[in-house]
């Protein structure tokens, strides 16, 4: 083997152990800071449910909504239709939080099955949404999917 | 009508790259005259095409003829002046359409410069790029087709989109990222010329290098301005949020840095030839899959307004670009290998021998080496998300935390390493000099330090980037000042003529200092606004007096303004000393499904050491309560400066060296000599 090639196979293999290393440490660092998007069934159904950072999305349930604007304090229920969880929100909701409309919040699953939150993000239906509060889940469901949050 | 004509030029376009791809090919391969003025006219054809066909389209949107599709689409007869010209990137087709004008100009731009100079490349070259202007002529022919003919045309169309019609930024913000992402199309078939054509001069390397600059420079406004957009509207007061869309657009930026500086390794040294290439060659594929991320709507972000099924196509296309990038790579390297020895042995040049650890070689070593690392994590970080979506069918995102762990180390790294190279010389250095060279430097830092402790900015991270923004400020003002006073005790020159002389000389190196302050500029507003940064939220009632800082502030009312494209609502805000601040919340009455969203416009009072910024969260319906967001940050304008001053370095860099002898003299080849 001459110097040169010597040289070349050092260099190739020093690349590989950096891109290896690199990798193992941008993954498991990855795996810490992933945000998981369910449905509160999802949530709820999940084993690392305790640990992981949730983007729970669903419908507020109408007239489950409290706003206290002294606290700046929020709480409301947030359904897929099938499994319904207490979302605590700290923080004032966006200009177009209401009742019926499908939200995505961001936050831990507490002890008490109380979802905590410091951040409540509107999801934009493509279509105008119904304002009589009746809940057309498959709209939703397709609301969750394919609308846009904007912060 | 004008459907038929767009329809005509985009065809002529498609008609002008196929002939001009396959006639380059030819002039390439068999060096043939005819084939060669075949395949220059055919890319002054293809441009001329797209750039009237975006003319048609321009001039459609203002006639406001909704028989054309793109028209009926966007356009509507209340918009403004302003906005109906820039609705040609409101939408998917449209922005299509755009992107070939571009490309177009870029196409002119590049065969005009090259002109007859370089033959051996130049017909290659062209045989790719327009090889590129296939692809992006077919999508406007056929599905992104914006000229397609409208039987029954409506009498009004739903108008733009209300992000686009809320800020003036959005009428800058997106051409110069299009510039940016098109213009990285011609360093690749320039440097895919060199593979094909199987030979790389230092010569060549100029234009290649020159080609990456100008896209480069784009690309760094379009990012810069994109931060101030997104800081101006969206109301949370922050410039970058690691949002998928805006990871789009750093890719291509990361590699464009890097290649930048490795060129110049591989101009002075020959060494790092074909990692300067791969990573030219990466920033193609990556404004491809910027592209693609920003306009197939693969993510869910503010930015996905135009989900299509445009997606699969690009898709296909990255593929093959990537494929295609790596055969060539493959099979033609060693050719440059071959056509370096024999041209070595000819004219007795030996490559250089290795650099000492001391110099500005290993300074671009590690600098390419930490921009390789901070693309590949941030690439990660991005897609990873798709893929997890794609392959184990699970909706997650990344958070912001994993790409701020390591941005944060890189990026000071990368400030000091900045420093460091444009003070030591190239090859070597003895220690003593090198110390001699950074030791001022090192003293800058310090006083940068113990002012901003003196000051009371203490927190760790704020002061150590304030120190290695002072030692890498010095380091370049440095090299920037120290060649003016040699040349006025040398020749007795006044400040003024020494420094026309001595920076006219070397434009290219005195360019790149100044895109070096630019830089800085933004690190130091990053590391100040993020670290001092208060946010507060305020629940007010008409006439109610709230304390924010030290700034004593009134609600003084809220009421609703009429325009006739939108509502908004205007809250008052009186603050002592400063005046009146009147954050919107806007609704617009057209902009298609978009309609009837609320878009806010915050009221920022900007001085040059702080942002005082007012957003309106909620308004209630009887306007008494009004619930705002107060954030004040401290040297936040500062990373807008970023963008004018490294436009202006990169100018001057890009601005022709005086003598032009050089280019009479045949430069020798580039390539590893000593490699055996």
């Amino acid at each position: 083997m001459t110097d040169a090639m010597k040289k070349r196979m050092f260099g190739v293999a020093a690349v590989m152990l950096a891109v290896g290393v690199l990798a193992w440490l941008s993954m498991s660092d990855l795996g810490e800071n992933l945000v998981y998007y369910w449905s509160p069934t999802e949530l709820m159904a999940a084993d690392n449910a305790r640990d992981a950072t949730v983007r729970l999305g669903g419908m507020v349930v109408p007239g489950t909504m409290k706003h206290d604007t002294e606290r700046a304090h929020l709480s409301f229920d947030v359904t897929d239709g099938e499994t319904t969880v207490r979302v605590e929100s700290e923080g004032n909701p966006p200009q177009m939080f209401r009742e019926g409309i499908g939200v995505v919040v961001e936050g831990k699953l507490d002890d008490d099955k109380v979802f905590r939150s410091e951040k409540v993000m509107v999801k934009h239906s493509n279509e105008y949404q119904k304002p009589d509060g009746e809940i057309d889940m498959e709209q939703m469901k397709k609301t969750l999917a394919e609308g846009e949050v904007l912060r | 009508m004008i459907s038929m004509l767009g329809r005509g030029l985009v065809l002529a376009a498609l008609f002008f790259a196929a002939t001009g791809c396959f006639a380059g090919f030819w002039a390439g391969s068999r060096r043939n005259q005819r084939a060669w003025e075949w395949a220059r006219n055919s890319a002054y054809g293809f441009s001329a095409s797209m750039i009237l066909a975006n003319l048609a389209m321009v001039y459609a949107l203002l006639v406001r003829d909704f028989s054309v599709s793109y028209v009926a689409e966007v356009g509507s007869t209340t918009t403004p002046l302003w906005l109906t010209i820039v609705s040609l990137w409101a939408s998917l087709n449209g922005s299509i359409l755009f992107w070939g004008g571009i490309l177009g100009v870029y196409t002119a731009l590049t065969v005009y410069s090259l002109g007859d100079r370089y033959r051996e490349y130049t017909p290659w070259a062209l045989h790719v790029l327009m090889g590129i202007s296939i692809f992006f002529a077919f999508l406007v022919a056929s599905i992104a087709n914006p000229f397609a003919p409208i039987a029954n045309p409506p009498l009004e169309g739903p108008g733009p989109n209300p992000l686009l019609q809320n800020h003036w930024l959005m009428a800058v913000h997106p051409p110069m990222l299009y510039l940016g992402y098109v213009g990285m199309s011609v360093p690749f078939s320039l440097i895919c010329a060199a593979l094909l054509a199987g030979r790389l001069e230092a010569g060549w390397m100029v234009p290649v290098r020159r080609w990456m600059l100008v896209p480069w420079m784009f690309l760094s406004i379009g990012i810069v301005l994109g931060g101030w957009w997104s800081y101006a509207v969206l109301g949370w007061g922050g410039a970058w949020a690691w949002d998928p869309v805006e990871n789009a657009s750093f890719h291509p930026w990361l590699t464009g840095t890097a290649f930048i500086h490795s060129a110049m390794v591989l101009q002075r040294k020959g060494k790092l030839r074909d990692w300067t290439l791969v990573l030219g060659m990466s920033t193609f594929l990556l404004t491809l899959l910027g592209t693609f991320m920003t306009r197939s709507g693969v993510f869910n972000s503010v930015h996905s307004f135009t989900q299509s099924d445009i997606g699969p196509v690009f898709l296909a296309f990255i593929a093959i670009v990537f494929v295609y990038s790596i055969v060539l790579l493959a099979l033609r390297s060693h050719v440059l290998d071959e056509e370096a020895r024999l041209t070595d042995a000819r004219l007795g040049h030996r490559g250089s021998s290795l650099a000492s650890v001391l110099s500005r070689d290993t300074a671009i070593l590690l600098q390419n080496a930490a921009f390789g690392a901070f693309t590949f994590m941030v690439l990660l970080g991005t897609v990873y998300p798709l893929l997890a979506e794609a392959l184990q069918d699970r909706r997650i995102s990344v958070g912001e935390p994993y790409f701020d762990r390591f941005a944060l180390p890189l990026g000071l790294m990368l400030v000091f390493l900045m420093g460091i190279g444009p003070s030591l010389p190239w090859g070597r250095s003895a220690p003593e000099t090198a110390m001699k060279r950074l030791v001022p430097s090192l003293a800058v830092g310090t006083l940068f330090a113990v002012v901003a402790l003196v000051t009371g900015y203490n927190k760790p991270m704020t002061v150590l980037a304030l120190f290695l923004v002072g030692f890498a400020l010095w380091g370049n003002l440095f090299e920037f000042i120290e060649p003016v006073t040699q040349r006025m005790r040398a020749r007795k020159e006044g400040p003024g003529v020494a420094a026309i002389k001595v920076w006219g000389k070397a434009r290219r190196r005195f360019g790149g200092h100044i895109a070096h302050y630019g830089v800085l500029c933004a690190v130091f507003g990053l590391a100040m606004s993020k670290g001092y940064r208060h946010e507060q939220e305020l629940n007010l009632n008409t006439g109610e007096v709230a304390q924010f800082l030290d700034y004593e502030i009134t609600f003084a009312g809220a009421r609703d303004d009429s325009e006739t494209h939108r509502i908004s609502s205007v809250a008052r805000f009186e603050v002592a000393g400063l005046g009146a601040f009147e954050p919107k919340v806007n609704t617009y009455t057209s902009g298609g499904r978009m309609a009837g969203q609320p878009i806010f416009t915050p009221a920022v009072h900007s001085t040059p050491t702080y942002d005082l910024y007012f957003s309106i969260l909620q308004i209630s319906q009887d306007k008494t309560n009004v619930i705002v967001r107060l954030i004040y940050e401290p040297y936040q304008v500062w990373v807008w400066f970023a963008a004018p001053i490294i436009a202006l370095g990169t100018l001057i860099a890009l601005l022709p060296p005086r003598s032009s002898r050089a280019s009479s003299v045949k430069p020798a080849p580039v390539g590893e000599g000593s490699r055996s």
